[in-house]
Formats: structure tokens, C-alpha cells, sequence
């Protein structure tokens, strides 16, 4: 837009090129990589882009996003377990969850700005983690078990690897034309005006606090549902999604693909995850190494991988 | 479900106390760093746990008991936190916030890996100093002298912090490079020292904590990081403009910590959560805290 240029569903000539790239790679990465493993990047890379729209794209910072991942998937896995819902309204009962939960948290948090902000959602986080360690229906420390793959408005069987894959692909790749397409519509310019000079954007005429909720309940449901999503792919939803080790990976993930990029999500789940992925039989090394990513990103490269290639290209991501 | 005992619930509130000082020790020094550095210290918990493996090590290699430990580990998590000030945190001064919480996160997460590298995931135990065993009859509960000694050092230490901070040229100092630290870097105090003794200071206080918590949780690498979100709520309920005010939200909500799980004990690892709600939803800067 600002060169006269057409931007079809926001995507600039270098953004579509890039989603071209990962377009191709999805396609041919089942060849040579887990599929399951695969999947469970696609799932991260929809919760970091529900997180950066929070982050990157309003300027929020939340430490309690595990919340509503590991709540999506809990009440996903209870829905298709103990209420025989099919596959589409088991995830969509644990989407919509985790937004009505997001548009609370949102409601208490913004009491209250910046540090204050995010120290707010961690503590509202572990007492969900507390609430999900004593109440019933979450099962405790076994988590929901056996939750059925069910299939797609019955004809797509996603018990088999394969139907699942693909149908993963085809989410993940939406996810993010979705949230391309929020951030550069009118509301995302809201939103970025906000993030940038929020007295500003007040003095405008804005509800900058009903933004700043709208943007949390929203990124907490895109949350969610790749919770649910995860629940579905592996048949269990466990404590460990809706702990506080998930939400600093969520940051983590950012923080390392570059925050309000569109493709730092994508580019900071494959690498988190294919770190923990390696490391994982060295037990303690992940948090010693995930740990040292941290700070050297946090003092030397705060930009991230693709907020690096930006500025190498001179072109939004 | 509810039982109202007098009795327990008087004795689930004395130990409510020693929590309560835990938490009023921690607040007390993210709060005092927070106000001079602008940075959220997400590793104070971490300063703690390694305060109480300090203690540990000290007991297990050279034989030094509780009492040397009380000494000797603050100076030693004093130092490390210099180092930490030095080398990390000073790049981030002129930062957004955040990135202070990001890196001290980071910092957490490095610490407790590596000590679970090297000790495992499981607790070790230490033992009660000999002459602090037994425990003294109130009435209406037996309570241990170790607790007892832990609820009045930790309130006499809160009580000298407050002191030097509140009393003291050297507090004055301090209070002003808080409110104006161009001012007072003019008036020819060098105020990046300070910040980095700052930074020592409060970090010292979370390791003698530690040392504190040592003989009653057992010293485990989570420890830490379980406690700071804790402390993370009581700093929110309390408001972090006033040290009086961090200690008594600290001691304040131990009680009501220990209240609760003598009447309802399900809901006493969330009822510090539920009452920050309630203070964000009443009364949203925080109980002693100015308006920003």
C-alpha cells in the first residue's frame, strides 16, 4: 500500500514468497521427517502466532499463555472422551474456552500495564496449573487419556497418519494467512498503533483497553485451539501444556523468530522444537541450553532470526 | 469440606508465618531492585534456591553447619550477583522493561539447569542445626524453635532492611538515585556502583533466604522458580512503591495462607492468586502502592 502496490490478503511480494517456501516445504517434508513430530511443530507454530499477535502486534507481554493452550486441549480431550463430541466440536468447544478464559484474564491484567501486565497473567496461568492439578476432570498427573482422532464431518479418517498430516498442513498454512490477514486489515493498524504510541492512538479516538482485550482473547483462543489440535494428534492433554515450562517456550519461540514478524513463529518453532527434540534424552541440558538461547538473543539479538533477514532485505516479514 | 477448628487453624497460622517471611524477604528485594534498576528480577527465586544448595554445599564439602552458612552464603550469593549486574543485566538499562524480565528469565532457566545437571531432580535434606531442635508448647500447637527463629530473624532482618533503606544516609542515597538518578549522579555519587551493589544487595537477601528455607523445604532446583510466581502476586497485591508495604503484604498473606489450609486446604495454593484478583479488581495499583 505504501508504493501503490496491490496487497492481496496482506501478503506483500516477499511475504508471498516466503509462504510459497513453506508451502513447498510442507509438501515434502513427510519424506524425510517424522510426521508426528511435524505435527507437532504445526501445532506450536499456530500457538506462537496467536501469541505474537498479542506480543508482536499489540505490544502485551503475556507469561500465561500455557493457560489457555493446555485449557483448549484439556477441554478438547473432555469433550471427545466424556461427551462423545465429534473431532470439529471437541476443538472448537476447547477454542472457544480458552477465548472466554483470554477475555477474563484480559479483563483482570489490564488493571494494570507493562511489567505489572505480564507478571498479572503469570500468576492468573499458575493458578489455572493449580486448579487443573486438583480438579477432576483434568485426571491430575495422568492428564486426560485415550482421546479419540475422530474424523472429519466423517469423511476424512484421522486415525491414519497421513489424513492427520495433511490436514495439519492445510491448518497451519491457513493459521497463518489468517493472522497475516488480521494484522494488516484496519483492526491490525489499530492494533500496531496501539502497540507503538498507545496515548496517542487514545487521543484518536480509540478504546485502546477494549483493543488491547479484544487482541488478548483472540491470541489466547488461536492458543487454544492449537492446544486442542495438539490433544487431538497425540490422544492425551497433560499438565505440562498448561505449566509455565509452555508459556516461556511460546516467548521463547518469538523471541527467537523474530517478534511482529509474520514468519518468526514459523521459523522460532522449528528451531525451539528441534532443539528440545535433540536434547531431550540429556533431560536437564534442555533448560540449561534454552536458558543460554535466552539471554544471548535477549542482550545481542533481540530482532530475531527473521526480524535479522528484514533488515538484510530491507522488506517486512 | 470446611472445618473450623480453633486450634488448627491458630497453628496453620503461626506456620503461615514462616511462608509469609519467605515471601516478605523476596518481595522486600524485588521491589528495592526493581525501584532503582527498572528491571523485574524473574531470577530472585533462583538467588534463593541456590542460597539454600550454597548452604548445602558448604555442610557437605567443608563441613560448615547452618550458623556459618547464615554468614557466608550472602556474601557468596552477594557476589554472584555483582558478577550478574556486570556482565548481564547493566546492557539493558536503557531497554524496555521487558527485556530485563526476558533476560533474568533466561537466567533462571540457564541456573537451574545447571544445577540440575549436577545435583539431579530430586531434593537432598538438611538438617536442623542441633541446638534449634525441639519445639516450645503454646497451647494450641507444639511449634518447632526452628520455625519460631526463621518468623523472628526474618522479621528483624525485613526490620533492618526497611532501617538502612528508610534511616540512613546510605538509604537516602538510594531513595533519591530511585527518583532522580541523572540528579544524583551530578551531585557526584556514582551511580552505576550503586545500582550493581543494589543488585548484590537484594540477591543477598533472596540467598539468605534460602540458607533460612533450607532445613524446611527440601533444597531442590525447582524450588526457586515455584516461589517467585508466588511472590510475583504478593509484589502485585502489595504494590512495589513502599518497603513497609512488601513486607507487611509478605506476612500478611502467609497468614492468610495458612488460614486457608486449616479451613479449606485445597485452596491454599491458589488463594494468593484469588486475593490478587480481588485487590486488581478493587483496588488496581495495589494495597501500598502509588499511582503510577
Amino acid at each position: 500500500m505504501k508504493n501503490g502496490m496491490p496487497e492481496p490478503l496482506g501478503f506483500t511480494l516477499p511475504r508471498a514468497i516466503f509462504f510459497a517456501i513453506f508451502v513447498i516445504f510442507v509438501i515434502v517434508a513427510p519424506t524425510f521427517l517424522y510426521p508426528i513430530f511435524l505435527m507437532k511443530i504445526y501445532c506450536f507454530i499456530i500457538f506462537a502466532l496467536g501469541y505474537n499477535l498479542l506480543l508482536g502486534y499489540t505490544g502485551l507481554m503475556s507469561f500465561g499463555h500455557a493457560a489457555f493452550f493446555g485449557m483448549g486441549g484439556y477441554l478438547c480431550g473432555h469433550a471427545a472422551t466424556d461427551w462423545g463430541l465429534p473431532f470439529e466440536l471437541a476443538v472448537l468447544t476447547g477454542t472457544i474456552f480458552s477465548t472466554a478464559l483470554g477475555y477474563l484474564f484480559a479483563k483482570i491484567a489490564i488493571r494494570r500495564t507493562g511489567i505489572y501486565f505480564a507478571m498479572i497473567t503469570l500468576a492468573l496461568a499458575q493458578m489455572v496449573y493449580f486448579i487443573c492439578l486438583q480438579a477432576p476432570f483434568t485426571g491430575g498427573e495422568d492428564g486426560i487419556q485415550a482421546v479419540p482422532r475422530g474424523s472429519i464431518l466423517g469423511l476424512i479418517d484421522l486415525r491414519n497418519d497421513t489424513a492427520l498430516y495433511w490436514t495439519m498442513a492445510v491448518i497451519v498454512l491457513a493459521m497463518i494467512m489468517l493472522v497475516n490477514r488480521i494484522v494488516h486489515s484496519p483492526f491490525g493498524q489499530v492494533l500496531r498503533a496501539i502497540r507503538n504510541n498507545p496515548v496517542r492512538a487514545k487521543s484518536l479516538g480509540f478504546d485502546v483497553d477494549r483493543f488491547k482485550v479484544v487482541s488478548f482473547a483472540l491470541s489466547a483462543g488461536v492458543a487454544g485451539f492449537a492446544g486442542a489440535l495438539k490433544t487431538v494428534i497425540f490422544g492425551i492433554a497433560t499438565l505440562t501444556d498448561v505449566s509455565t515450562v509452555t508459556s516461556t517456550e511460546v516467548v521463547l519461540i518469538n523471541l527467537v523468530g523474530g517478534i511482529g514478524t509474520i514468519f518468526g513463529p514459523v521459523v522460532g518453532s522449528f528451531v525451539i522444537l528441534s532443539l528440545e527434540h535433540f536434547l531431550a534424552p540429556y533431560g536437564p541440558w534442555v533448560l540449561f541450553i534454552q536458558g543460554i538461547v535466552f539471554m544471548v538473543f535477549v542482550l545481542v539479538f533481540r530482532q530475531g532470526i527473521v526480524g535479522g533477514l528484514q533488515k538484510v532485505l530491507r522488506k517486512q516479514l | 469440606m470446611f472445618d473450623i477448628n480453633i486450634n488448627l487453624i491458630l497453628g496453620q497460622m503461626v506456620l503461615g508465618m514462616v511462608n509469609g517471611v519467605f515471601y516478605a524477604i523476596l518481595s522486600l528485594g524485588l521491589a528495592i531492585i526493581f525501584g532503582l534498576l527498572g528491571v523485574i528480577n524473574f531470577a530472585h527465586g533462583v538467588f534463593f534456591m541456590l542460597g539454600a544448595f550454597a548452604a548445602y554445599m558448604l555442610g557437605e564439602t567443608l563441613g560448615i553447619g547452618y550458623w556459618g552458612a547464615l554468614v557466608l552464603v550472602p556474601v557468596m550469593i552477594g557476589g554472584l550477583g555483582l558478577v550478574v549486574e556486570v556482565v548481564l543485566i547493566r546492557h539493558l538499562y536503557k531497554l524496555d522493561h521487558l527485556y530485563g524480565l526476558l533476560l533474568t528469565l533466561g537466567l533462571a532457566l540457564f541456573a537451574e539447569g545447571a544445577i540440575r545437571i549436577f545435583f539431579g531432580p530430586q531434593g537432598l535434606p538438611y538438617s536442623i542445626p542441633d541446638n534449634m531442635r525441639g519445639a516450645v508448647n503454646l497451647g494450641f500447637m507444639f511449634l518447632p524453635y526452628y520455625r519460631a527463629w526463621v518468623v523472628v530473624f526474618g522479621i528483624v532482618l525485613c526490620f533492618a532492611t526497611w532501617f538502612v533503606i528508610e534511616m540512613t544516609p546510605l538509604g537516602a542515597k538510594l531513595r533519591a538515585a530511585t527518583d532522580n538518578p541523572a540528579m544524583v549522579q551530578a551531585f557526584g555519587i556514582n551511580v552505576p556502583v550503586m545500582l550493581t551493589l543494589t543488585y548484590a544487595a537484594g540477591v543477598a537477601l533472596a540467598g539468605v533466604g534460602g540458607v533460612m528455607a533450607a532445613p524446611i523445604m527440601s533444597v531442590d532446583p525447582a524450588m526457586g522458580t515455584n516461589i517467585v510466581i508466588v511472590v510475583f502476586a504478593v509484589v502485585v497485591i502489595g504494590g512495589m512503591g513502599s518497603i513497609l508495604g512488601s513486607i507487611l503484604t509478605g506476612l500478611g498473606l502467609g497468614l492468610v495462607e495458612g488460614f486457608a489450609k486449616a479451613v479449606f486446604p485445597e485452596a491454599s495454593s491458589t488463594v494468593i492468586f484469588a486475593v490478587m484478583v480481588v485487590v486488581l479488581v478493587l483496588r488496581p495499583r495495589g494495597l501500598f502502592g502509588k499511582m503510577a
